[in-house]
């Protein structure tokens, strides 16, 4: 009998693999809400190929009674819907790892690998059922029935994806769901799970990253989103254009990502909130329109969701390389702000955040994520809206209006079209106070530089502190940022090193002034990144002079898990 | 009919255009149609790219927005969704529009935001000296090509009509008074308005002069049919004398119309407010 968490784990990390097409994303669907619903804490991360039908494609779910954020190595349950499994799954099979499959598919694929291989017809009975299809829903069947969900709970998430379109789908749904009861109770001989569930979790939230940004985006008063379709940014566009209806959202999908950038320029100009979401490729067709941001002084809001590069790179896949990109964009000079949420409550926290400061200082700013954070999803608490508002930062213009007047804090009160009876200037050129001065005048070029410039001080002034975890009397500080945060803390935990502590740079810049003293304090300071090339602490040494002792770098387009960032910090010897 | 003096940005201004440039006379007409449909500086806004053309928004007392080489028909069209009260116009040269700028008319056409589109089409490039331009003939002899354009150029009025245009229209600026009619009609027409300008260039187009522009083109008769598409490219494909007038008539459902954001509201979007409470019902969808 095999008791499930094993050993000291608390958690049940399941990974279920399938072709492109088989509905491994439904899996991941059903296994989260459900399992939530039924009190139990859960975590997923997805990997995919870019392909829309075939390949091998996997869904990691951890299940646990304590809460569960983070990636990591180990498998427990692993349930294979097609053969193919490509070498770094298998290679993440260790002899703990019980294994269901089904051996007409995957014949001897998995001999002699994990703890025991449970042989069960998947796509036998999915066949039976009236479509190989259903082979996912008869997997998802097994294992809600493991973990003792009743069977009620199945029949309301179905009855909810399924009924308003086609009631015969959510029968035939329940049924192959009923079917992986059936083997369950088989299997049940052989494996036990023992978990505690908490009726606290049942009314949380279960959202991804994605969602997040989209829902923090309605909160900052977003009501333009343009976009070009591209992994993994694409989400947010397809979430707002989804209810674009309900809160009066501009959505359009536009020829290129120079369009979108410019029609969120023109409508900042015209009274809008907007925001643009694209990943390193398409944000490189932007940046010409960040420098028209830059000089014209309007606001942006900028998601840029990362993935492997170079070109093509690796396009499903996730990376933390554009930092310096969202930093060094766009010729000229101009200030700008980039925030880096680590944790599904600061990708909607933060992007509600950035279209306030966007508007306060009229400059781009941008939501730097990545497709890990974008696409994993876990369970949290509702988000709080206490507190949250949306400032305009616009004033109603009288004839005497100047858009380009010079400030102390370099910031020139925002007129909009139509709002009072000042015209409104935009100019890409150099420009005088009305933005209407053309004559190349090297004191106007200079005095207006300087302006916008000064925008900086304030940008630093506001910008969001670093967040410390684990022992504040550190000697050995760990620093990350974006969507390795849940990852650091855990493995931190696992090091169990005393006076260590994780510092997470949640805004990359401006840097808050308090990051130097942070890093003064520790003795050795070790920095993680998903990157070759330390983007983050290259810019910390800029910024504070400050240089980092260790790098644990990794670019593989796979986020790095729990258990790699443990072994890497055991052997630092610190 | 307001004063067309409105429209005179105040103060000393320098234009920088050369003395007889084929934009002072559409500048003018622009200034006089916006008079003549009574509009008021503060109800029209101006967006224009890069190049001579494009540098008209200044010497007009209205809103502008003076953005990138091919670009700002995005700018125009997202100003009018964030504000479908604003009488938007988009001005900019052959370059800006069908070079730099190709990919955004064919779109732009397609969705067909209500904003009038000026081409200033002078078939070569004035602000860098004189290279060919897309509208330039084959043959043309510029510095960047010694030996000719060997492309073939763009026929703007036959792409429009392709691509279904709601109004394509075609213009020279040395007729004020025909123009300033042409633009009166775009301007009122609800759609995407698509006016080709033939524009001499006196400083670098020593071919195509206001007299070869005068001899070279004809108006469309009070007879001609615009609503006719087939008819409408059989006169974009007219080589001997290029048509003036409207050329394409099709209405259809604008842009800002298929919007959801102005299913329930047509404020402004700087108008509105956030509904938290609507906020926090939608996050029962992830429970």
């Amino acid at each position: 009998m095999i008791t499930l968490p094993q050993g000291k784990n608390e958690d049940i990390s399941i990974v279920v693999t399938g072709a492109a097409g088989q509905g491994i994303q439904t899996v991941e669907d059903i296994l989260g809400k459900v399992l939530k619903r039924s009190g139990l804490n859960v975590f997923a991360a997805k990997e995919y190929m870019s392909r829309v039908r075939g390949g091998n494609n996997s869904t990691e779910i951890r299940v646990s009674s304590k809460s569960v954020r983070a990636f990591v190595n180990r498998i427990d349950l692993l349930i294979c819907l097609n053969k193919g499994l490509r070498n770094y799954l298998k290679e993440r099979i260790s002899s703990d790892t019980v294994i269901i499959g089904d051996i007409e598919e995957m014949g001897k694929e998995l001999a002699g690998r994990g703890q025991m291989f449970f042989d069960v017809p998947l796509l036998h009975f999915a066949k039976e059922l009236g479509s190989p299809l259903f082979a996912n829903v008869v997997a998802a069947g097994i294992i809600t029935s493991l973990f003792d969900v009743d069977m009620s709970l199945l029949e309301q998430y179905f009855d909810e994806r399924f009924g308003a379109k086609d009631k015969s789908l959510v029968t035939k749904n329940i049924d192959a769901a009923k079917k992986g009861y059936e083997i369950s109770r088989e299997l049940a001989e052989d494996i036990t799970v023992k978990m505690d569930h908490n009726s606290e979790i049942v009314k949380e939230l279960l959202l991804t990253g994605s969602d997040a940004v989209a829902l923090g985006a309605i909160a900052g008063g977003c009501n333009m989103i343009f976009g070009y379709p591209m992994s993994p940014a694409t989400g947010v566009l397809s979430h707002l254009s989804q209810v674009a209806e309900e809160f009066g959202i501009v959505t359009e999908q536009t020829e290129d990502e120079i369009s979108a950038m410019n029609m969120a320029i023109g409508g900042w100009y015209a009274g809008g909130r907007a925001m643009v979401t694209t990943s390193g490729g398409g944000f490189d067709l932007m940046s010409e329109g960040l420098s028209l941001v830059g000089i014209g002084e309007s606001p942006m809001v900028i998601h840029l969701g990362q993935r492997p590069g170079p070109a093509t790179g690796l396009a499903t896949r996730t990376e933390q390389a554009d930092l310096n990109l969202a930093l060094y964009a766009g010729h000229g000079e101009f200030p700008r702000a980039i925030l880096a949420p680590g944790s599904i409550q600061e990708a909607f926290y933060m992007t509600q955040h950035a279209f306030n400061l966007a508007a306060h200082y009229q400059v781009p700013v941008f939501i730097l994520t990545d497709q890990y954070l974008l696409d994993s999803s876990y369970n949290l608490p509702a988000f709080s809206c206490e507190g949250l508002k949306v400032e305009k930062h616009i004033i109603k213009t009288d004839e005497s209006y100047k858009r380009y007047v010079i400030t102390e804090d370099g910031v020139s009160p925002r007129g909009i079209p139509g709002y009072g009876e000042g015209l409104i200037a935009f100019d890409s050129n150099e420009h005088g106070e009305t933005g209407r001065n053309m004559d190349e005048d090297p004191q106007i070029r200079s005095e207006m530089n300087a302006k916008r410039m000064r925008k900086l001080k304030g940008l630093e002034e506001d910008s969001l502190p670093p967040a410390l975890y684990g022992d504040v009397d550190y000697d050995v500080l760990l620093i990350g940022w974006g969507s390795t945060k849940h990852i650091i803390e855990e493995a931190m935990e696992e090091f169990s090193r005393p006076k260590t502590a994780f510092l997470q740079i949640r805004q990359p810049f401006p840097l808050h002034s308090s990051t130097k003293d942070y890093l003064k304090r520790a003795k050795v300071i070790v920095d993680i990144e998903g990157n070759a090339t330390a983007q983050m602490a290259n810019l910390i040494k800029l910024l504070t002079g400050i240089e980092t002792s260790h790098r644990i770098l990794t670019s593989s387009g796979m986020e790095i898990t729990v258990e790699e960032l443990l072994i890497k910090l055991r052997c630092l010897h610190v | 009919m307001t004063d067309v003096r409105m429209f005179d940005v105040p103060g000393p201004i320098d234009i920088m255009w050369c003395p007889g440039c084929g934009n002072f006379p559409i500048l003018d007409a622009i200034k006089k149609a916006l008079a003549e449909l009574d509009l008021t500086p503060q109800d029209v806004l101006i967006c224009s790219g890069i190049g001579q053309a494009a540098k008209l928004n200044h010497y007009v007392n209205t809103h502008f927005l003076h953005g990138l080489h091919g670009r700002s028909i995005s700018n125009a069209t997202g100003a009018k969704a964030a504000n479908p009260k604003l009488v938007v116009l988009d001005v900019g040269g052959d370059g800006d529009r069908y070079a730099e700028g190709g990919n955004h008319i064919i779109h732009t056409i397609r969705r067909n935001p209500d904003i009038t589109a000026l081409v200033h089409d002078n078939r070569v490039y004035g602000l860098t000296k004189g290279q060919a331009s897309p509208t330039s003939p084959m043959g043309y002899i510029s510095p960047t090509t010694p030996k000719g354009v060997a492309s073939l150029p763009l026929n703007p009025i036959a792409l429009a009509v392709s691509l279904d245009a709601s109004f394509v229209a075609q213009a020279f600026a040395g007729d004020i008074e025909e123009t300033k009619e042409i633009l009166k009609k775009a301007i009122s027409h609800k759609g995407f308005s698509f006016v080709n300008i033939f524009q001499p260039c006196v400083t670098f187009n020593k071919i195509n002069t206001y007299q070869w522009f005068k001899e070279n083109t004809y108006y469309l008769g009070d007879d001609y049919d615009a609503s006719d598409r087939k008819m409408a490219l059989e006169k974009a494909f007219e080589t001997d004398k290029l048509p003036l007038g409207v050329i394409y008539l099709n209405n259809r459902k604008t842009f800002e119309e298929s919007l959801a954001a102005y299913e329930n509201s047509d404020k402004p979007l700087y108008d509105r407010d956030i509904s938290w409470d609507k906020l926090t019902k939608t996050f029962e969808r992830f429970v």
